[in-house]
């Protein structure tokens, strides 16, 4: 069971990042994942009070706060309708409508989870992130940082050049985690294939040309765990990416 | 530390510790309808309602609610009476450990869509988990509901 | 019939209609009826420190730093403990389960077993000391592979002191808990003479139940210095007997009730957390309060028995099914908790369905002790296991001999009439089987959907079926009774010893007693269950209560009636054989004068000594098997192995339903958990013994989005021994998913699937086992 001894709502992205140095804090997302830790903390930071919870837009992005929760991502029609639903289908599996309230978009990205659909999508979808620390980067490369980082994750920035792209994921039951996920983006710069829960967290490859499963299966590495082996998964790979290509 | 939260319309002020999940602390309050069943947000029988929000209370800090509005069923009974009869007219409550969750649920989806097809109910309520009723009589019960209040004939 | 037409043309004015269930507003407004909500949360909190080895010896247990916690009030380990062995089976005395627990034991059998029970003011300090006590093991070689436990040189149950009360073919110097073989003619020489036979091995896994309320039991000292115990128990009188052998002192010291259980389904048929805060109040003397978390439930719980059945059925080219031979190996895990009572089911509850032709048969068994969560009693009971396998086994048959699997049934069936030499010779007197096959036929669409058909989009679409039987209750062997009061103005108080875990038997039963007394329902207030106050009842289990207790209803009713009617012929001035019971009172048979039942009730307290209670109890010698087919349409990816249910139906034969509604939300509920068993609810374990599905987040239970449309119907017989010609329902339901869907998915791919879960990588692979 997680402990701590207090509970700080940060009133800047400073403080907040001020007080995430200690290794001993921690920054609270939606508290779905924390919460089964069996850790003591010194202090809880919680974002809440800092405005991150909506999800504005500009010319060429979506801005959307770390504290945005899942919930909304499935119901903003603006995103829906840049990603074709896309959005919609990468979070309806997720357990279910109260815990997609609680979930945080930031907290999906920032701990990478291999299980991510949210991450496998931005990533199809290039998006970059904001950060207090490092500021503005990929997404692609912000998930090869180290886990060790104190950065805060602010926003993430999705951009609006995407012409198409297609989310499908396999489940063993309807709200389970993902034995995979599949994202194909396609803008003016190319494909981007990208595959989560390979049990890995999901990465991302990038194309000129469109990739048949076949060939976009041999560029990821697969894993097995409890719900899948990895030729299964690769095999799925295939499958939905040929699928994806079909619908994009 | 020190919190201030409206609890099914009343204003209450408590200490509490930093950690405390808001399932503990509404419970704490008297409020026992709200349900613990696992520890991974994976069953919805803990859900009450954060500025009209169906949330799960064991994935919440009692800090966090701090400065909102929380419903518990105990304050939502007028509501939930206007369609749990038709839930009994089925059998569908049975060991009932689920009924809380599911109730302030169908509230929430109730009164975010009013009228709702089967596929919007199930897809809204996957999050509540119910291992007795196989499902199926609680959609009756909705559907009945529903089709009572369009003037249709009750169940 | 549907549930409406049921209730519609039942003749009865109170059985046989959808009455609410007593208890229904009050469960879905969210009232405080469950153990944690009634209890005090002062109570001390009892934790236990579990096991992280699968075998070994504690060597010792540091406790002094973790007994300085503040807060901390004891810590217990074997060496406080009465060395006393016992089951926690919740079974009749003597149970056939061994005697081979102890509270605490120096040998601990699981990833997961009790070593050490913490106490103390909250959980924080409990939490807080669990972490700090320091145990030593010394660890040694687990038995994990049930194939190899038989006569393995390591033993689960090497202590002196390990007792078997029964002749159940149990030997802890062979790690076996039960074995036994019995057989009707040679069947050897007929499966010789077979022109087929089908032989396979099919595996179910220790599945959960999953209820929603996990194990959960308070306890304090009453006012007579007993130990009164409030649980989440289908069991008080087990319950009883099984604390009060567990803490070494006297039956008469123990008081067990239950409040509303959040679901039970056989999990609390076994005393799986009662015993640790009952010790620790016994010794202290204070209130004290267990909860189990649900990882608790899934590793340190009471699943079903993991059972590998292997069939072997011969048949004649034209489809007569002439021999069954069933052998089962049964894991009981580390403890024998049902062990020798559920195998039995898997083939005398299996073998009895092709009562039609079949010439011999044999059923052997092992059930064996590993180092494993041990197993105990899920819905089903083993029955669920056995027709997995054997219904399994007849669809292998007919696509062998290329015959439409409803048409090989309706040949080889149990009919009505006919006795069953595999189910101890009992007779079917009640048996729609056959209606329930050809009403579920032509409801399901059974021609139309029993051809494989490819869609558009390359998924496949196919059907699958499955017939089941189950018992009601143990025959020969449970009790069920009942007390009916008459009260104030003429209500009455139905006290019963059986549980209502939510499966509506409270209510079932008062329809029962109103439909005796001639009044409404809402006139029969429930009381139960109490040790010391309701009339004894072996407890909900075994699909008992509707058909024993509720016949202990019928006569208790039946008896008061003859007391009112002395009564009232006192009150009348006339003799009893000159007055009637008429519902609201007693009067004259000449018309001539008539005393209201509020007058009877006043009477009753004046000056009166005739009761106006009566009790009386019921076992039956035989346990009527209800009949149910289930049919099953699916539509598999053959790309990704998944597979959608499209439809569910099924047709029952549970006699006369008693609440249609509640027959058919049982059987709903129950074909939900079949359908999880079947294709996703698994169970693995690490190299060293650990479950790998200890919580909801891994072990999935299906979601309303993963079952389809369900549609259930009843054909009814009359059972002659049952109250109002009921037999049972609450278990049968679970059976047969997990054979329809093999079926679905053999007529989709042409792989037979044997073992369980079927999930979508072994239907992409094509992986058997």
């Amino acid at each position: 069971m997680i402990t701590f001894n207090q509970y700080v709502r940060a009133a800047s992205p400073e403080e907040a990042y001020e007080l995430n140095l200690k290794k001993n804090n921690v920054i609270v997302g939606g508290m779905l994942w924390l919460k089964m830790t069996d850790r003591q903390y010194g202090t809880a930071i919680d974002l809440c009070d800092l405005g991150l919870e909506t999800i504005e837009e500009d010319d060429e992005y979506y801005s959307i706060g770390a504290m945005v929760t899942l919930r909304q991502l499935e119901q903003h029609e603006g995103l829906n309708t840049l990603t074709g639903g896309a959005i919609r289908n990468s979070v309806e599996h997720i357990v279910g409508v109260q815990f997609r309230n609680c979930a945080t978009v930031g907290g999906s990205i920032y701990g990478r989870f291999g299980f991510s659909d949210v991450l496998t999508l931005f990533l199809a979808l290039r998006a970059r992130v904001e950060l207090v620390g490092a500021g503005v980067m990929e997404l692609a490369d912000f998930t090869q940082t180290s886990r060790q980082n104190r950065d805060v994750l602010l926003r993430i920035l999705v951009p609006k050049d995407t012409q198409s792209v297609v989310y499908l994921s396999q489940r063993n039951s309807s709200t389970d985690f993902p034995v995979l996920a599949v994202a194909v983006g396609k803008s003016a710069q190319g494909y981007v294939y990208s595959v989560g829960a390979r049990p890995h967290y999901a990465m991302p490859v990038c194309s000129a040309r469109p990739l048949c499963g076949e060939e976009a299966a041999e560029k990821f590495a697969f894993g097995s765990n409890l719900r899948a082996s990895a030729q299964y998964r690769k095999q799925i790979c295939k499958v939905l990416v040929d699928r994806a290509m079909s619908r994009l | 530390m020190e919190i201030k939260m409206i609890l099914n319309g009343r204003q209450i002020i408590r200490e509490i510790s930093p950690d405390l999940l808001l399932l503990e602390f509404v419970r704490a309050e008297g409020c026992r309808s709200v349900k613990r069943g696992c520890e991974t947000s994976n069953c919805g029988l803990c859900t009450v309602l954060m500025d009209g929000t169906p949330v799960l209370s064991c994935s919440m800090l009692a800090a966090r609610a701090a400065g909102h509005r929380i419903d518990t069923l105990e304050g939502l009974t007028a509501e939930a009476e206007e369609f749990i009869g038709f839930i009994a007219d089925q059998g569908a409550e049975q060991c009932g450990f689920c009924n809380p969750g599911f109730v302030m649920n169908t509230i929430a989806l109730l009164r975010e869509n009013p009228d709702p097809t089967d596929d919007e109910i199930r897809q809204f309520l996957a999050g509540n988990l119910c291992r007795c009723s196989g499902y199926e009589g609680q959609l009756r019960g909705i559907r009945a509901f529903l089709d009572s209040r369009k003037g249709g004939k009750d169940e | 019939m549907n549930r409406q037409e049921l209730n519609e043309r039942s003749t009865y004015r109170s059985v046989g209609k959808c009455v609410r269930k007593k208890d229904a507003m009050q469960l879905l407004l969210g009232k405080p009826v469950y153990v944690d909500d009634i209890t005090p949360r002062d109570a001390l909190v009892v934790k236990v420190i579990r096991s992280p080895h699968a075998h070994a010896l504690i060597e010792s247990v540091e406790k002094s730093a973790a007994m300085k916690v503040p807060g901390i009030v004891g810590i217990y380990t074997y060496e406080d403990v009465p060395g006393k062995r016992f089951t926690m089976a919740g079974q009749t005395y003597p149970e056939p389960s061994p005697y081979d627990r102890l509270l605490l034991d120096r040998r601990v059998r699981f990833v997961g077993d009790p070593v050490a029970i913490v106490a103390g003011e909250t959980e924080a300090a409990v939490n807080r000391a669990c972490k700090i006590v320091r145990v030593k093991y010394q660890v040694l070689e687990p038995v994990l592979d049930f194939h190899k436990a038989k006569d393995n040189p390591i033993l689960v149950h090497p202590e002196e002191n390990w007792v078997s009360m029964c002749p159940v073919g149990a030997d802890n110097r062979r790690n076996l808990c039960a074995s036994d073989v019995c057989s009707e003619n040679d069947v050897e020489a007929v499966l010789a003479d077979c022109d087929e036979v089908i032989e396979h091995t099919y595996h179910v896994k220790a599945c959960q139940q999953t209820m929603m309320e996990t194990f959960r039991t308070y306890t304090e000292i009453d006012r007579y210095g007993r130990l009164h115990v409030i649980s989440s128990t289908q069991i008080v009188f087990h319950c009883r007997r099984i604390i009060a052998n567990a803490l070494d002192i006297p039956k008469s010291k123990v008081h067990v009730e239950k409040p509303r259980i959040g679901g039970g389904f056989g999990a609390k048929q076994t005393v799986v957390a009662e015993i640790y805060p009952a010790f620790v109040t016994w010794v202290t003397k204070r209130p004290a309060k267990m909860i189990y978390t649900r990882e608790e439930c899934q590793i340190g719980g009471s699943p079903r028995h993991e059972m590998e059945v292997t069939v072997r059925l011969g048949a004649s080219s034209d489809g007569t099914i002439r021999a069954l031979d069933v052998y089962t190996l049964s894991n009981t895990g580390a403890f024998g908790e049902h062990g020798p009572t559920t195998v039995g089911l898997s083939g005398h509850k299996s073998i009895p369905l092709y009562t039609g032709n079949l010439e011999a048969f044999r059923f052997a068994y092992d059930v064996v002790y590993t180092n494993v969560q041990a197993a105990g009693a899920y819905r089903g009971y083993g029955a669920t296991q056995g027709q997995f396998a054997v219904e399994s086994a007849v669809n292998e048959l007919a696509a062998k001999l290329g015959m439409d699997p409803v048409a090989l049934r309706l040949k080889n069936i149990v009919r009505e009439g006919m006795s069953m030499p595999a189910y101890y010779g009992e007779t079917a007197n009640a048996c729609a089987l056959d209606k329930c096959i050809e009403h579920c036929c032509s409801m399901f669409g059974w021609e139309e959907k029993f051809p494989v058909r490819v869609m558009p989009d390359g998924k496949i679409r196919s059907a699958g079926v499955a017939i089941s039987m189950q018992g009601s209750g143990i025959s020969g062997v449970d009790v069920g009774s009942a007390t009916i009061k008459l009260n104030d103005e003429g209500f009455y108080i139905l006290m019963i010893g059986a549980a209502d875990m939510g499966t509506g038997c409270d209510t079932i039963l008062a329809q029962m007693a109103a439909e005796c007394l001639e009044c409404s329902v809402d006139e029969i207030e429930v009381f139960g269950a109490d040790s010391d106050a309701s009339p004894y009842d072996s407890g909900s289990y075994a699909s008992s209560t509707t058909y024993v207790t509720g016949k202990a209803v019928e006569n208790a009713c039946n008896e008061l009636r003859e007391n009112l009617c002395q009564l009232g012929a006192s009150l009348l001035h006339c003799d009893r054989s000159e007055v009637e019971f008429f519902g609201n009172g007693v009067r004259k048979l000449d018309g001539t004068g008539e005393v209201s039942r509020f007058d009877l009730a006043t009477a009753s307290m004046v000056n009166n000594t005739i009761a106006v209670q009566t009790t009386a109890s019921h076992s039956s010698p035989v346990s009527p098997p209800p009949f149910m087919v289930g049919m099953v349409e699916i539509e598999l990816d053959p790309e990704t192995g998944s597979v959608e249910i499209l439809d569910y139906n099924a047709v029952i034969d549970c006699g006369i339903p008693v609440n249609p509604n509640l027959a058919t939300i049982q059987a709903e509920g129950g074909i939900v958990q079949g359908i999880g068993m079947a294709l996703y609810e698994n169970v693995t374990y690490s190299k060293k013994g650990r479950i790998a599905e200890n919580s909801f987040m891994q072990y999935k239970i299906p979601t309303r989005l993963d079952m389809g449309h369900l549609k259930v119907e009843f054909e009814e017989s009359y059972e002659p021994t049952g109250p109002f010609g009921v037999k049972s329902i609450g278990e049968i339901v679970i059976n047969t998913p997990a054979p329809a869907l093999a079926h679905a998915i053999f007529r989709a791919t042409g792989v037979w699937h044997r073992t369980l879960p079927i999930t979508p990588e072994k239907i992409l692979f094509g992986i058997e086992d």
